[in-house]
């Protein structure tokens, strides 16, 4: 029999693409510390930079944008795309007419983001021809994102609605419970883990989102990806290190957070089970 | 008999006895979210295809006159005879994205490997590590590759002793700085699908094509690379679609000298205002796309059969 060395090979790629991953982030996390505002070489610690972010009152501001945009339009799409989720998969529709909504589902992801953009930029003029409503800015920026976040949610909850057995939502219906009261207390209490996963993914998706905020926004909504676009098109800035990294200790915040959630929920499922 | 009632759906729904009042339920759940996509994606998408047949006005408007102007103008035919610049961005865009799906699947495999062989208890830690730098914004991660390569760090300094870029200057925008922000960008897409393949392998089929003498190379195409297929083929997917359309990253990355089509229709769609033409952009780069999707599927049929 062939023998198999201990591969070292493997390991090595795999240390070496997650390395590739991060020498970016790190060098962005040790330069928003560096106490110099030109050029990149090292002038000693400094704090200063995050000082700065803390007073900037556009930094401020697009951070209240960022955080409004992402939990409008997250409460929205969760609402709308559970609903289609559910609607879509309890209900005898016709073939065609699956085939018809899973279409529409499989839009915005099949679609290339760019032109989804270009296709919101037309919906909202033609919609402008018809009222005075619609200009650019942040009601324009929450119905961009609800559009891509409605079919992510109704994915992640139809998924897990195709998980479930039907015995327990048949049974409340043989006790006389009605279809309201069925959805309320059986099938949504069932369904909560693929909610706030699919929430979590619409919420995630609307903060990493560049694009569609890109090509909806006004100068009034200004979200943070928006703001660190235009500062780099101004010349590399200290404070654009300070204010990334920032971002990239939310995300470690949001990754272990959800990771907790998505864990406890598994935990509770075995010991229902 | 109907084709519903082959399907097996129940037509009794608690207090919903009849068809028509399950349908009724049905249609006031369902349709929200699908006439938001309607509206505002399905219905726009579709009128990208009718206003790439339209004219552009003198101040940006749209003239609803009917003409191929917009595809001969893409194809490379203008005022002052043909220039192919827009057919090679068109060629640029689909070669880049080949390429950076390849290499991401190349470099993802010994990722998904190494982290489904650690014990349970690290594994998490280890997927957590893919998982933040695919969380973090795009526009940092972007910008951070600018910084890595500005001309005071090591790489660009290394390049100028080697004579490739001039001392002091750095490298990006360039080629080689669009691929390395599309390869970090997309990596994750692959590693994450392709891992829950590998977690789920059947390593005894790999014991049994060791055992029968398979080389490595023959235990990996017969045994390995079928199972994975799945997450493979949704990890390309994932990356090739997006980096078909990717504007961020040649905009910071590969200036003026490395447009992608992406830049080209944010270029319609902004400053141009000439929407017509970046509809019929629009337009060959979902075509591109399919195309390159078709293409993908058909490799991954041919590798099942193998």
């Amino acid at each position: 029999m062939q023998t198999r060395r201990k591969p070292i090979l493997i390991p090595a790629l795999a240390l070496g693409t997650l390395a590739f991953l991060y020498i970016p982030l790190m060098a962005v996390a040790s330069f928003s510390v560096n106490n110099s505002r030109f050029g990149l070489t090292w002038h000693g610690f400094t704090w200063k930079w995050y000082l700065e972010l803390f007073r900037n009152e556009q930094i401020l501001e697009a951070v209240g944008n960022t955080l409004f945009l992402g939990l409008v339009s997250t409460v929205i799409a969760t609402v709308v795309g559970t609903a289609l989720a559910i609607g879509m998969s309890r209900f005898p529709w016709s073939k065609k007419t699956s085939a018809f909504f899973e279409f529409n589902l499989y839009m915005p992801v099949i679609t290339p983001e760019i032109v989804f953009a270009g296709a919101l930029v037309i919906a909202f003029a033609s919609l402008r021809y018809f009222s005075s409503a619609f200009e650019p800015g942040m009601l324009n920026m929450i119905i961009g994102h609800v559009t891509f976040q409605v079919a992510f949610v109704a994915l992640v909850v139809r998924s897990r609605l195709a998980a479930f057995n039907n015995e327990i939502e048949e049974a409340s219906h043989d006790l006389y419970a009605s279809s309201w009261y069925t959805l309320r207390k059986v099938i949504l209490p069932m369904l909560t883990p693929g909610i706030v996963s699919g929430a979590m993914l619409a919420f995630t998706l609307s903060l990493d989102d560049f694009i569609i905020s890109f090509f909806t926004a006004g100068p009034t909504s200004v979200t943070l990806p928006l703001y660190i676009y235009a500062e780099v098109h101004r010349g590399i800035t200290p404070k654009i290190h300070a204010l990334s990294t920032v971002g990239l200790l939310v995300t470690i915040i949001l990754v272990i957070a959800s990771q907790k959630i998505s864990n406890s929920f598994n935990e509770k499922e075995r010991d229902d089970a | 008999m109907t084709s519903e009632q082959q399907n097996d759906t129940r037509i009794w729904y608690g207090e919903l006895t009849t068809r028509s009042a399950l349908r009724r339920r049905g249609l006031l759940q369902v349709s929200p979210g699908l006439f938001w996509i309607l509206i505002f994606l399905t219905v726009p998408a579709l009128a990208l295809i009718a206003l790439s047949f339209a004219t552009r006005g003198g101040y940006g408007e749209i003239e609803w006159i009917f003409t191929f102007e917009n595809f001969s103008r893409l194809a490379g035919y203008g005022m002052f005879g043909w220039s192919p610049d827009y057919l090679i961005i068109l060629a640029r865009s689909l070669w880049v994205a080949f390429v950076t799906t390849t290499i991401c699947t190349a470099l993802a495999f010994p990722l998904a490997f190494f982290i489904a062989r650690k014990p349970k208890s690290t594994r998490y830690v280890w997927l957590t590590l893919v998982i933040i730098p695919f969380w973090t914004n795009l526009v940092i991660r972007t910008y951070a590759w600018q910084l890595v390569l500005s001309p005071d760090l090591p790489i660009a300094k290394f390049a100028a002793v080697l004579g490739l870029i001039p001392a002091g200057s750095p490298l990006y925008p360039s080629e080689f700085a669009v691929y390395l922000g599309m390869i970090s960008a997309f990596l994750p897409f692959v590693v994450l699908p392709l891992y829950s393949s590998v977690e789920k392998l059947d390593w005894s089929l790999v014991e049994a094509a060791y055992d029968l003498y398979s080389n490595r190379r023959r235990v990996f195409m017969q045994a390995v690379l079928p199972q994975t297929l799945p997450g493979l083929s949704v990890g390309a997917i994932l990356t090739f679609v997006p980096a078909m359309g990717m504007f961020l990253i040649p905009d910071f990355l590969g200036g003026a000298k490395y447009m992608l089509v992406g830049n080209l229709i944010q270029q319609q769609f902004g400053k141009s205002r000439d929407w017509p033409f970046g509809a019929a952009v629009s337009l060959a780069l979902m075509v591109l796309t399919l195309v390159g999707l078709f293409v993908f599927r058909r490799k991954g049929e041919k590798m099942e059969v193998v």
